[in-house]
Formats: structure tokens, C-alpha cells, sequence
């Protein structure tokens, strides 16, 4: 297992599970989101081969209403 | 008459009015709001997504991005690194080029920081984003940052979310005869005369969020803004009769009985 803090929370998840089988499990659209690793913004093609491992800092953030 | 094109950054826009989404009692709201003020642009903001609570509606379940243009905003940012990691992961989200810069000085009066502005203007330029900046009234900065490639240039016209109207007409006046890049106002504006004043003054374009979302309507208010923007264009397209100081009638003298 693996601690990572996401969006400022911190989460437990399995060893060796990459970005994008992340966003599978919270059942997030790649499309409307975008995800930050560790202070580096990471493209969409990249989810799949960025494996998450301990004390990883991960941000997703999508659009909401502003002015 | 010739049609008249709001463009900026060689997009061209139906409307010269554009909305925020923010402040709306609910989604369903927001998008009859923005459908009624005729908007084909509204800004947005990014935020950390709601992990836990998956059923939550989203803002693109209402506002389809595809039909309306999202200008990305980088709304309570207060130093260039943060307002540049916004715009640089709302690119990320979908190749959103054209977007809005925000860099506020203080949390009263939520009033730019024009030094911080700058910077990012320069740097976002660089990266080959199209930047419409938020800025102050004052024509000196403005032209700097047109100078530094902005694509727009957005004057408050007084505190966000205060309503107060234009407070420095001379200036926002100065602004637009000196700009080569289209003139938005931005910020205070509270009833729709006031959008009308911006216009009529000769403003590309206003953009407005709390006075239509925190009217007792807004669908209603949304409606109103749209008509006070296409009569304070054609005002000022039509240019204005000049101001008398003494009265001159109306009608003829001839054939007074």
C-alpha cells in the first residue's frame, strides 16, 4: 500500500497503480479534468505510465463556475 | 450597415456581452442565465474536483464547452505563480488558449496587483497563451500591457462584486483611445445602464457576473444586460447628438399661430 495526499487529503491506495487507473476508480472523465504530480502538470497521454508510489502529491482540478 | 464583429485574437463573438458563472443559486440557473444574456463566452474558474462526492452535478454537464467559448479565469489567485500554475493546468483540461488573468493585490478590495499582472502577462505571452487582462483604470499600465501582448485589456470599473458602476469614466475614455486591442470593462458594474455608459463610452465589450447572479431574477436581469449592450453599442456607433448648454427647440419657429 501507498499514502498519497490528493487534492490535500490523504489516501491510501494500492503499490504500483498508475494515474490513470486512478481516475478510473473515482470514475473521473479524462477529458474535463487536469492532474498536477507533484507540482508538474502531467498530459493526458502520460496517465497511464506515471505510477503513483509513497508521499506522492497529487492534484486534480476541473472547471467550476467563476467570474 | 456593415456588420459589426466583436473579435478578439481573431475570434470572432456574436455578443459583446460575457458572463461569469460564478455566485448562481444552482447550475440550472446559471445556464438559463447565460442562455437569456445571449453570451457566446462566459469564464470559469478552476478548482480541485470533489473526489468524495462523485454524484455532485458539474458545471459541463450544464454549459456545454463545446457550443459556448469557457474563458478560464485565474479568479483568487494573488501572486503570478499561482494566477501562471491555473492557466497553465486549465490549458492541460483542453487546450484552452484564450484566457483571462486575474491577479488580485488585496483581499478587501480585491483590487489587481498591476506589478504581479505584468509579470504573468509576459510569461503567459511566451508560453503562446492569448491573455485578456483584468486590470486598473489607469491608461499608463494599460498600455504596458498591451505592450507586453495582451489580447484585451480589462478594466475594472469598480471592486468586484461592489455594483457601484463606472467610477472613472475619463479614464476607462483614455483606455479605449489609446488601445489598438480590444477594451473590455470588467468588474463592478451593478445595473444595466451602467453596461450601456461602458458601451456608449466605446468599450469593445463588458463582462459581468454579479449584478445578473445576485438580482432577485437573473434570468430577467440576463435578458436586460443583453439589450443595454447592443443599445450602448449602437449608441455608440451611432454617435451621440452634442451637448447644449442652452435648450434649441424642437420644433420650427415658422408658422407659430
Amino acid at each position: 500500500m501507498a499514502k498519497i495526499q490528493l487534492n490535500g487529503k490523504k489516501i491510501t491506495i494500492k503499490t504500483n497503480i498508475s494515474i490513470l487507473e486512478l481516475l478510473k476508480k473515482y470514475k473521473l472523465n479524462n477529458k474535463k479534468i487536469a492532474v498536477e504530480y507533484n507540482g508538474t502538470i502531467v498530459q493526458k497521454i502520460n496517465y497511464k505510465k506515471k505510477f503513483l508510489k509513497n508521499k506522492d502529491k497529487l492534484e486534480i482540478v476541473h472547471f467550476i463556475g467563476g467570474g | 450597415m456593415k456588420r459589426d464583429y466583436f473579435k478578439i485574437s481573431n475570434k470572432v463573438f456574436k455578443s459583446r456581452l460575457i458572463v461569469g458563472t460564478g455566485k448562481y443559486r444552482s447550475f440550472v440557473e446559471t445556464a438559463k442565465a447565460v442562455k437569456a444574456s445571449g453570451a457566446d463566452m462566459v469564464t470559469v474558474a478552476v478548482r480541485r474536483i470533489n473526489i468524495l462526492d462523485k454524484k455532485k452535478p458539474i458545471l459541463t454537464d450544464y454549459l456545454n464547452p463545446k457550443k459556448i467559448t469557457y474563458l478560464p479565469n485565474t479568479a483568487g489567485c494573488f501572486n503570478s505563480k499561482d494566477a501562471l500554475r491555473t492557466l497553465r493546468l486549465a490549458r492541460e483540461m483542453g487546450g484552452w488558449k484564450l484566457v483571462k488573468l486575474e491577479v488580485l493585490g488585496d483581499k478587501k478590495t480585491l483590487y489587481p496587483n498591476m506589478i504581479e499582472t505584468i509579470k504573468s502577462t509576459k510569461v503567459l505571452v511566451k508560453e503562446g497563451f492569448k491573455v485578456m487582462v483584468y486590470c486598473t483604470d489607469d491608461p499608463i499600465l494599460a498600455k504596458e500591457l498591451e505592450n507586453c501582448g495582451a489580447c484585451a485589456i480589462m478594466p475594472l470599473a469598480s471592486p468586484i462584486g461592489s455594483g457601484l458602476g463606472i467610477l472613472n469614466k475619463t479614464n476607462i475614455s483614455l483606455i479605449i483611445k489609446q488601445s489598438k486591442v480590444p477594451v473590455i470593462v470588467d468588474a463592478g458594474i451593478g445595473t444595466p445602464s451602467d453596461a450601456t455608459i461602458a458601451m456608449e463610452l466605446g468599450c469593445e465589450g463588458v463582462l459581468i457576473n454579479s449584478a445578473i447572479a445576485n438580482s432577485k431574477k437573473p434570468i430577467i436581469m440576463a435578458e436586460a444586460f443583453k439589450n443595454s449592450v447592443i443599445s450602448g453599442r449602437q449608441a455608440f456607433l451611432a454617435g451621440r447628438m452634442k451637448k447644449n448648454l442652452i435648450a434649441k427647440a424642437s420644433s420650427p419657429k415658422k408658422g407659430i399661430i
